[in-house]
C-alpha cells in the first residue's frame, strides 16, 4: 500500500489556484521529487499533506486513512507518522529552546517518552544525524546553517515517521554543507526506510536523491516517472526546458548545449491559460493546445505519464529543435 | 592596460567582538569587456571585495586599505562627493533582490530616467525616451507600456531586467552584479544571463559577477577568482579552471555538486570556515584539506603562477591532469 495517496487535490487561496487538480502517490520507502518553479504550487502540496492548510477539494490518504478534512484533534495522533523539514533552518527552530528540547518536543507532545528516557532517545538521534553530544545544551543561534538543518532532520525523524515532507531542505545551504546534508538524508533514508516527498526547484538535487520525479507547472503535474528516465528522455516540452536551462558546471559542455529559452513569464495562477497551461510559453504549441487541456497519461506501453498533446504513441516532441 | 586594478585590498569591519577581517589583501584586474566571476561560499568576502569599488560599505565601521584604480584613477582616496559621480555612471551595481532594490512608489520609467537626468543631464522627455530604449535593450516586451508601470506589476525576472536597465543607463565601464540570478527561476535565469552577455558584446561593458553557482560561472564568465576566508585561493580562465582545478578547495567545491556524485555519494568538505576574528600565518584551508601537510601550518601560501594565467595559493597544488 502506498504511504501517501493524493487524488485530484485542489487548493485555492481566494482567487489563487495554487494547486488545481493534482494526483500523486508515494510508495513505501520511496523518495518522490516534486519539482517546479516559484508559484507552481509545489510547497502548497506539502502543506496540504501535513494539513498545515485545509485542501479545497480532492483527497489525501496517509497510510490508508483519509486525512483531507480531519479536525485538528482527529489529526493529532496521525502526526506521529508524518513530519516536515523546512527550508530555512534559521526560522524553523525555536530560538528559546535548547537543541535537546527542540528534538525532544515530538516525544513530549505525543506522550511517548519524557525525562531520562527522552534524553536518551534525543542523544541517540543526534548521533545519528552527526551532531556531537555537547550540542544538546546549545541554542540554535550557536549553530551553523548545516548543523541547524541536522537538528531539523533529528526533530522530524525522532518518532520514526512513515513519511517525511522536505520542502527545499538544502536550498539555503552552501554547496559544501549541502553535500554533507544530502549524504546524511540518503543514509538516514536507507537506515530508517521512511518515504519522502522532496519538494524542490533544484533538478540536480532531485537527480541525486529521488527514485521518482513529478514535474509541476501552474498547479498541475505535467510529467512524472522514474528519475533516470525523466532525466534521460524528458517528454514534456516544459521538462525539456527546465533540464536545458539548469547550467552545468562544465564550461565546454555548457557552452555547447542547446538551450530552450522560454518566452515570457509564468502566467498568474489567478487566471491560468486555457487549454494546456504551458501553451503561452511552449515553443511547440499549436491550435489544439490553446483550447483543449491535455490529460496526464502514458500514450505508450511501458513509458511514463505526461500531459501533452504532442506526445503520442510514436512521437516525442523536441523543444530544443524549435525556433 | 586593465580597466580596473585592485591591489592588496584589505577590508575589515568594527564589531562588538572586535575587528572582523572580511577581505585580506586581495589583488585582481579586470579588462575591458571581460566577465570576471568572483565565487566562493557565504562569508568568503566576494561581495565585500566588489562593493569596495563603488564603496557601498557602511562608512562608520569599515576599515579599508589598499588601492582601487579605475582607468588609472585612484578611487579609495576620493571624497564621497566625487565618488557619487562615479556610482551609477562609471561603476554600477545590480543587486540580488530586485524586489527590495526598486522603489515601490515610482514607475520603473521614472527610476530609470532618474539616473539619466542626474548623471547625463537629460531633459525629462529625453530621459523617458531613453528609458524605453533601455527596457527594449534588456529584453522587456512592450517597453513603451512597461515604462509606465510600477515594480509590483512586474514579475521577478522583469524586475531584475529593470535593475539591469538602471545599472546600464549611463553605459558604465564596470557593472557589478551581486548574485543577479539567485532569486530567479532557472528558466528565467538563462534569459537574464543572456542580457549580460549581450551588453558585454554590444557595449563592451566589463562585468564583475558575484556568484556561488559554479554552473553560472561555467556558463558566462571569461575568468574566475575563487575566494576562501577573505583571500583569493585560485584564479584562472574559466576553461582552464574547470579542466584543471589546482587548489583543493576549488576541487572540493566542484566535487560537492550533486551532479558530481560518485556511486550515490557526494564528496563533502569536512569542518568549518575559520573565524574571521583571527588570522594566523598558515593556510586557512589546512584543517579541512585532504592534501594538508606539516608545511601548511608554518606559513601562509601565496598566490603563485601554476601555468599560463593560472594562479593558486597552495603548497601542494594538483598537477595538470
Amino acid at each position: 500500500m502506498n504511504v501517501l495517496e493524493i487524488n485530484d487535490l485542489v487548493k485555492h487561496y481566494g482567487q489563487v489556484r495554487a494547486v488545481d487538480g493534482l494526483s500523486l502517490s508515494v510508495g513505501q520507502g520511496e523518495v518522490l521529487g516534486l519539482v517546479g518553479e516559484s508559484g507552481s504550487g509545489k510547497s502548497t502540496v506539502g502543506k496540504c499533506v501535513l494539513r498545515l492548510t485545509e485542501p479545497t477539494s480532492g483527497s489525501i490518504r496517509l497510510g490508508g486513512a483519509d486525512i483531507t478534512h480531519l479536525s485538528r484533534r482527529a489529526m493529532r495522533p496521525l502526526r506521529r507518522d508524518v513530519h516536515m523539514v523546512f527550508q530555512d533552518p534559521y526560522s524553523s527552530l525555536n530560538p528559546r529552546f535548547t537543541i535537546e528540547r527542540i528534538v525532544a518536543e515530538p516525544l513530549l507532545r505525543h506522550g511517548i517518552a519524557r525525562g531520562r528516557a527522552a534524553g536518551e532517545r534525543v542523544a541517540a538521534m543526534l548521533e545519528q544525524v552527526g551532531l556531537r553530544p555537547e550540542m544538546r545544551s546549545r541554542y540554535p543561534h550557536e549553530l551553523s546553517g548545516g548543523q541547524r538543518q541536522r537538528v531539523g532532520l533529528a526533530r522530524a525523524l525522532i518518532l520514526e515517521p512513515k513519511l517525511v515532507v522536505a520542502d527545499e531542505p538544502v536550498s539555503a545551504l552552501d554547496v559544501s554543507v549541502q553535500a554533507s546534508v544530502l549524504n546524511l538524508i540518503t543514509d538516514l533514508q536507507r537506515e530508517m526506510g521512511f518515504s519522502c516527498l522532496f519538494v524542490t526547484h533544484d533538478l540536480s538535487v532531485v537527480e541525486f536523491l529521488a527514485d521518482r520525479v513529478a514535474v509541476m507547472y501552474l498547479g498541475r503535474i505535467v510529467e512524472s516517472g522514474p528519475t533516470a528516465r525523466i532525466f534521460a528522455e524528458p517528454r514534456h516540452p516544459y521538462t525539456q526546458a527546465l533540464l536545458s536551462a539548469a547550467p552545468v558546471a562544465d564550461p565546454v559542455r555548457q557552452r555547447e548545449r542547446r538551450r530552450i529559452v522560454l518566452g515570457g513569464d509564468v502566467p498568474s495562477p489567478v487566471d491560468p491559460p486555457s487549454g494546456c497551461r504551458f501553451h503561452t510559453r511552449c515553443p511547440l504549441a499549436y491550435e489544439e493546445c490553446r483550447t483543449r487541456e491535455p490529460v496526464l497519461a502514458d500514450p505508450r506501453e511501458g513509458g511514463h505519464p505526461v500531459a501533452c498533446h504532442l506526445v503520442t504513441a510514436d512521437h516525442t516532441p523536441d523543444a530544443t529543435a524549435a525556433r | 592596460m586593465s580597466l580596473l586594478r585592485i591591489t592588496d585590498l584589505t577590508v575589515g569591519f568594527d564589531t562588538d567582538d572586535g575587528l572582523v577581517q572580511a577581505v585580506k589583501g586581495i589583488s585582481l584586474e579586470l579588462a575591458e569587456g571581460e566577465i570576471l566571476a568572483l565565487c566562493g561560499e557565504s562569508g568568503c568576502g566576494k561581495s565585500v571585495t566588489a562593493m569596495s569599488v563603488p564603496r557601498l560599505l557602511p562608512p562608520e565601521t569599515t576599515r579599508l586599505s589598499g588601492s582601487i584604480e579605475l582607468d588609472g584613477r585612484e578611487l579609495t582616496e576620493l571624497p564621497e562627493s566625487q565618488l557619487r559621480r562615479i556610482r551609477g555612471k562609471d561603476v554600477s551595481v545590480v543587486f540580488q533582490e530586485p524586489m527590495t532594490s526598486l522603489n515601490p512608489s515610482f514607475t520603473v520609467g521614472y527610476q530609470i530616467a532618474e539616473v539619466l537626468r542626474r548623471h547625463e543631464g537629460l531633459s525629462r522627455r529625453a530621459a523617458r525616451d531613453r528609458a524605453v530604449e533601455l527596457l527594449e535593450l534588456v529584453g522587456i516586451p512592450l517597453p513603451a507600456r512597461r515604462v509606465k508601470e510600477y515594480p509590483h506589476q512586474l514579475s521577478g525576472g522583469m524586475r531584475q531586467r529593470v535593475m539591469i536597465a538602471i545599472a546600464v543607463a549611463c553605459s558604465p565601464r564596470v557593472l557589478i552584479a551581486d548574485e543577479p540570478t539567485t532569486a530567479l527561476d532557472v528558466t528565467i535565469q538563462a534569459g537574464v544571463l543572456d542580457v549580460f552577455r549581450d551588453l558585454r558584446d554590444r557595449l563592451g561593458t566589463a562585468v564583475i559577477l558575484i556568484t556561488h553557482d559554479l554552473g553560472v560561472v561555467a556558463d558566462i564568465a571569461d575568468r574566475a577568482v575563487v575566494m576562501y576566508a577573505g583571500r583569493a585561493v585560485e584564479q584562472a580562465p574559466v576553461d582552464e579552471l574547470f579542466a584543471r582545478p589546482r587548489h583543493p578547495y576549488t576541487l572540493g567545491l566542484m566535487r560537492a555538486l550533486p551532479s558530481a556524485a560518485v556511486n550515490g555519494r557526494l564528496a563533502e568538505i569536512p569542518g568549518l570556515v575559520p573565524s574571521p576574528l583571527s588570522d594566523p600565518d598558515e593556510c586557512a584551508f589546512h584543517a579541512r584539506c585532504p592534501r594538508a601537510q606539516a608545511d601548511c601550518v608554518l606559513k601562509r601560501p601565496e598566490l603563485v603562477r601554476q601555468a599560463d594565467e593560472h594562479l593558486a595559493a597552495c603548497f601542494h597544488p594538483g598537477g595538470p591532469s
